[in-house]
């Protein structure tokens, strides 16, 4: 009678084998669709580029911030850049402070310099500098697209 | 008919003896039986020795922060009845429920309060587990679930901060969820997830709302059924 016991412990192991598998398969199956589930497909958000009008409204060596937005378009004497107004530390919408030529941050007290270096202040990193082109003859700039620190579109 | 005639009419009903099988008779096996046969009374022991519910024991800390759960469930439902979680809505429903609802103030701050003193009760009761070294075994388990429940519990208050849907709200949201996007690898991706997107908006009170309102607390009452249920099984309340 033994091999008749030994086959029924194969046949109980296969049936367990199989049996774990398929709601193995169906847990990390239903795991996967569920994570992709809550990754939403469609974005209903605002626009991230902007139209800023003609290059000859910004004087040359100025800040100029557009707060509802959250940029700041810099134009110095070789060209434009434009900086992003959100704070690199939790991200808080910065104020430009004419008076000291300094972009500072309400939260935490972060500082920068126009060309978005850290001065003082929790802040890890510079102010990202963002995408900006001229398109038929009028400034654009793009906020989702971050570009090199040195940057710069001549004028 | 008096009292007792009235009583004992009652309690030998069928309706009555169809919802209590046990009468509540001076009989240790009777006693018992009224306790195993009813959920509510059958969280706790049969008998309990009387050193062992003594206040300064535990202080009654945990049974304050359940006690603070409840109210908060009790309030929160009823702010539900009248709370929209979307970008138009929340922060008007949030003013009437504070300006023009009968006992909406209340409810609300009931609600605040309630939120705060949980968190520092449940602090408290950890302190409290802590110092009397009532983590050791066989409770590791329990001081676990105990941990869960208080990441549970601050997550209730961080996910409810958004909802009145003010300045505030927006600002602690925008920080904290930066906060979350700082962890290594996964950070971005989960504070997208967690948001809805790339900005706090519908999405995220929409996300916010199910996570405060519904996905976190049934994950606390579970775990709260797990906590009270090992406290018997690991012996109870020992004095040291």
């Amino acid at each position: 009678m033994d091999g008749q016991e030994e086959q029924l412990t194969d046949r109980r192991r296969f049936f367990w084998i199989s049996g774990l598998t398929a709601l193995g398969a169906t847990a990390v199956g239903g795991g996967a669709v569920l994570a992709d589930f809550v990754d939403p497909k469609v974005l209903f958000e605002p626009p991230t580029a902007f139209r800023l009008g003609k290059p000859d409204n910004f004087p040359v060596n100025s800040v100029t911030a557009d707060y509802t937005r959250k940029i700041y378009i810099v134009r110095t004497e070789v060209g434009f850049f434009a900086l992003s107004a959100v704070c690199t530390h939790l991200g808080c919408i910065t104020r430009w402070v004419e008076d000291d030529e300094t972009i500072a941050c309400p939260c935490h007290g972060s500082k920068f310099k126009r060309d978005g270096t850290v001065v003082q202040g929790p802040a890890p990193r510079p102010l990202r500098r963002i995408a900006i082109r001229l398109e038929d003859g009028e400034l654009v700039v793009d906020t989702a697209v971050e570009v090199e620190r040195d940057a710069i579109l001549r004028a | 008919m008096s009292v007792q005639e009235v009583k004992e009419r009652v309690v030998t009903t069928q309706v009555w003896q169809s919802i209590f099988r046990h009468r509540y008779l001076d009989s240790n096996r009777n006693r018992s039986l009224t306790v195993f046969s009813n959920l509510f009374l059958h969280i706790h022991p049969v008998k309990v020795r009387e050193k062992s519910i003594r206040l300064r024991h535990t202080m009654c800390l945990g049974g304050l922060s359940f006690g603070l759960f409840l109210a908060l469930v009790l309030s929160g439902v009823l702010l539900m009845f009248y709370y929209r979680p979307s970008v138009p809505q929340a922060y008007r429903d949030m003013k009437e429920l504070q300006f023009v609802v009968t006992s909406g103030a209340f409810l609300r701050n009931l609600h605040r309060w309630a939120a705060h003193a949980m968190v520092l009760f449940v602090f408290l009761h950890m302190a409290r587990v802590f110092f009397s070294g009532a983590y050791r075994p066989p409770r590791e388990f329990n001081w676990v679930i105990g941990v869960l429940l208080l990441i549970i519990t601050l997550l209730l208050s961080y996910t409810g901060y958004l909802l009145p849907w003010d300045q505030l709200a927006y600002w602690a949201i925008t920080v904290g969820t930066n906060m979350a996007q700082a962890a290594p690898v996964v950070g971005p991706k989960f504070r997208f997830l967690l948001l809805g997107g790339n900005i706090i908006g519908e999405n995220a009170l929409v996300r916010f709302y199910v996570l405060h309102c519904v996905v976190l607390p049934l994950s606390g009452g579970l775990l709260i059924g797990v906590h009270f249920w090992r406290i018997r099984k690991d012996g109870g309340v020992r004095p040291l």
